[in-house]
């Protein structure tokens, strides 16, 4: 047995926990105290409530570590590297006993997250490992044809992960009947939808499975480049692929004859962009790639016939990529087993928002909604009930408790009113107003407006003025019918994906919230009491001590009162911010 | 939650925003290069935290670009700034899972720590507040992000905290 080994997940949200800081306690004390361990990183592994993560590998097996700050690294290093004896309350996963965390990895399949929290992104020969690259070698060895890769990835019934579900098998095919000297296959990784994050976690955890990924849909479309468009907010994730590029041309399996493959003169180049959420779109990002401003064009012509640069272009995103090298080496059939009739595999998902557990994971399709929430996500922080959750972003929508148990796949996500998009599932519960969530998303939507279609770039200013007259409210009683009307024309009248579906959530709010949205236009109320505009905070004089907390953290000096005394809040003053509501001890403030 | 905080100064100054002889190597890397207008952008904010005026006339001189265009693209993305930016930007994230957790708070309480607009530099050009769509720390929200620090997990009396922090230490150095 060689030395203990200790690995830290340093993923960007395992870094803004505090990761980095545990890294260096750890190498310090082992250093100081000449504890001989070898000490490693990995990437995120889901597990995002935990973070940061330490895993320690010793001769008996491996423990996870979770929430681990100095304080606990300290005890860590301590107990189990010098003493070996592991700090239980602290393990929150481990191979010699069940912990309560189980149940979040166990009901998950890892296909396109399986290398993510398992190695180091930043050393190609664990990726190698791991399976790595070794289904480009198949290809190159077996002398395997372009169409009879395309026939894998079409027979896996592969559906494009970033939100639109197209076959991907279908568009390589499309790509490659068009012969030209310059083709191009592009990546994207411009994740935009707010509160989805794996391709990120993919980018920095697994960088070079997307690479393999993309030397395979090269070779089969028969591409001459590569172009992998990365968020600028992204700077890990950029770093790492960088780093990943490097390795893999220096290893021969990107430039000339790349993978051995004869012939074939492959090379991937990253392109940064620039802040814009509408060139997710396929013809706005080719239009950003080329230096312009990233507005969508019409199609046809698709970018199969014509993209970059008038070329035949392939554009995937991160995680349909991330599938790839795995279906080669797997089979299609194996790919094909999990998941429903329409939607095959597995799909990735960013729990967020009021979930206990937050985090990444991978289920095979097919998988309620409620499954995911309750057993992966562990149920409602703090108990309370469970409302609704947003999958899809700003061109999905809100579906309700009621319909929990929709089964995750496209066809019927899609039947909710909301879409898969790129996988994120933000939790809401019964303190999230679904008015102020619709409003939210068209804020959104209407800033990233690229302004080309009128009906997207002013339609959407106006369902937010009314959204905003109605959170605050003024709403008058033909509101909602003006917005559905205003719905139905962004609908039409746009020419992409970003215009036609940026009504989404005020109609799925519509449909299953209505009561909201007329509680707040008739009765001035928000039953969620969440509009400030709406609410009051009262002092209970029954049960207000008069131990001035509440004076004393108020931020405007609204509050009057003798110590002692039964205390006051005036309105005109109260600003409506809850101080006074979360530090009282004694429930003695009402909020109505 | 707070994580490195030696991290958030930044060591060196900015350029002087004048001297537009620094962009040089820069216009010769992309010059007639295919697609090169957008690095070449981000390259010169990266070098003097903007776009200074005067960079356009020679980027549209190397890029074949109109400044009138470049202008357009400049103005077309969230990444550009056609003004000098304080010296810590503070991006409050403001994305699905940190609205449902109250980022609003952490906005409104910057705003009135700092005395600016969102969007706003203070007038000692220390900070500037900025709205951010999504950070991609869902899991930490609400978060904000100063430099290249990100905080997790935040009050609205937090996140002035963290900031008042930066501003003392700031001072201090100053004085040295």
């Amino acid at each position: 047995m060689g030395k203990t080994k200790v690995i830290v997940g340093l993923g960007s949200c395992g870094i803004a926990a505090g990761a980095a800081a545990t890294y260096r306690k750890i190498e310090e004390l082992c250093l100081a105290e000449k504890i001989d361990i070898e000490l490693g990183k990995t990437s995120c592994v889901g597990m995002c409530y935990r973070e940061p993560l330490v895993e320690v590998v010793d001769e008996d097996g491996s423990y996870l570590y979770g929430e681990v700050d100095e304080k606990r690294a300290i005890e860590i290093v301590e107990k189990h590297l010098r003493q070996h004896s592991p700090v239980k309350e602290y393990i929150v996963q481990t191979d010699l006993f069940a912990t309560e965390d189980d149940s979040f990895t166990r009901n998950q399949v890892k296909i396109a997250l399986r290398n993510c929290g398992y190695m180091d992104p930043e050393n190609i020969d664990q990726y190698e490992a791991r399976e790595g690259y070794l289904a480009v070698k198949g290809i190159a060895s077996k002398g395997t044809s372009r169409a009879e890769v395309i026939q894998t990835v079409l027979e896996s019934g592969l559906r494009g992960r970033g939100g639109g579900g197209f076959p991907t098998g279908m568009k390589w095919k499309f790509a490659s009947n068009y012969s030209s000297a310059e083709k191009y296959i592009i990546c994207n990784a411009d994740e935009g939808d707010p509160g989805a994050f794996m391709d990120r976690s993919v980018l920095e955890g697994d960088p070079h499975s997307v690479l393999e990924g993309m030397i395979i849909g090269g070779y089969a479309i028969g591409a001459s480049e590569g172009v992998i468009y990365c968020r600028a907010e992204y700077p890990l994730a950029i770093k790492r692929l960088e780093i990943a590029l490097t390795q893999a041309r220096e290893k021969g399996y990107l430039g000339a004859n790349a993978c051995g493959i004869q012939g074939f003169n492959f090379d991937i180049h990253i392109k940064e962009g620039a802040g814009a959420f509408v060139c997710g779109e396929e013809t706005a990002l080719i239009a950003s790639v080329e230096g312009r401003r990233g507005m969508p064009r019409k199609r046809p012509p698709f970018p199969a016939e014509s993209g970059l640069w008038n070329k035949p272009t392939n554009i995937n995103n991160v995680e349909t990529f991330a599938n790839i090298p795995w279906i080669l080496n797997n089979g299609a059939a194996a790919y094909a087993a999990f998941g429903t009739e329409k939607s095959k595999g597995t799909k990735v998902f960013a729990l967020a928002g009021k979930v206990k557990r937050s985090g990444l994971v991978e289920v095979p399709m097919g998988i309620t909604i409620r499954e995911v929430i309750y057993k992966l996500g562990g149920g409602i922080k703090g108990d309370k009930k469970f409302k609704a959750v947003q999958m899809g972003g700003p061109s999905g929508g809100c579906i309700p408790e009621y319909l929990a148990d929709t089964i995750v796949d496209y066809d019927s996500v899609n039947a909710t009113g909301a879409i898969m998009g790129s996988g994120g599932m933000v939790v809401m519960d019964e303190t999230t107003c679904m008015v102020d969530v619709a409003r939210f998303f068209l804020d959104f939507t209407r800033k990233e407006s690229c302004g080309k279609c009128t009906f997207c770039r002013i339609g959407t200013k106006r369902m937010l003025e009314i959204l905003e007259r109605i959170t605050i409210g003024e709403g008058r009683e033909s509101d909602i019918g003006e917005l559905e009307e205003l719905a139905q024309q962004i609908k039409d009248n746009s020419l992409c994906g970003l215009g036609q579906t940026a009504p989404n959530p005020v109609l799925t709010t519509l449909r299953y919230f209505r009561d909201e949205y007329e509680a707040h236009i008739h009765h001035k109320k928000c039953p969620a009491k969440a509009c400030k505009s709406l609410i009051t905070y009262t002092v209970d004089p029954e049960k207000c001590t008069g131990c001035t907390v509440c004076a004393k953290n108020c931020p405007v000096s609204a509050i009057d009162g003798a110590r002692k005394q039964s205390h006051f809040i005036r309105q005109d003053a109260c600003i409506r911010c809850g101080a006074c509501f979360t530090k009282c001890k004694f429930e003695a403030i009402v909020l109505s | 939650m707070r994580i490195h905080r030696n991290q958030i100064v930044r060591g060196e100054e900015r350029p002087d925003e004048s001297d537009m002889t620094l962009i040089t190597p820069l216009l010769a890397k992309y010059r007639g290069k295919r697609g090169g207008l957008i690095p070449l952008l981000q390259s010169t904010q990266h070098l003097y935290g903007y776009l200074p005026p005067a960079a356009f006339p020679l980027i549209s001189e190397a890029t074949g670009v109109a400044q009138s265009e470049i202008y357009g693209v400049a103005t077309f993305y969230a990444q550009f700034r056609l003004h000098p930016a304080g010296k810590h930007i503070v991006k409050v994230c403001h994305g699905t899972a940190c609205h449902v957790q109250n980022a609003r708070d952490v906005t409104e309480a910057l705003v009135e720590a700092l005395g600016v607009p969102d969007g706003g530099t203070t007038p000692d050009g220390l900070f500037t507040l900025e709205s951010v769509a999504c950070l991609g720390c869902c899991s930490l929200a609400p978060v904000m992000m100063i430099g290249e620090s990100t905080y997790g997990k935040l009050t609205g009396s937090e996140a002035v905290r963290i900031v008042k922090e930066i501003r003392i230490k700031e001072s201090r150095e100053k004085q040295d």
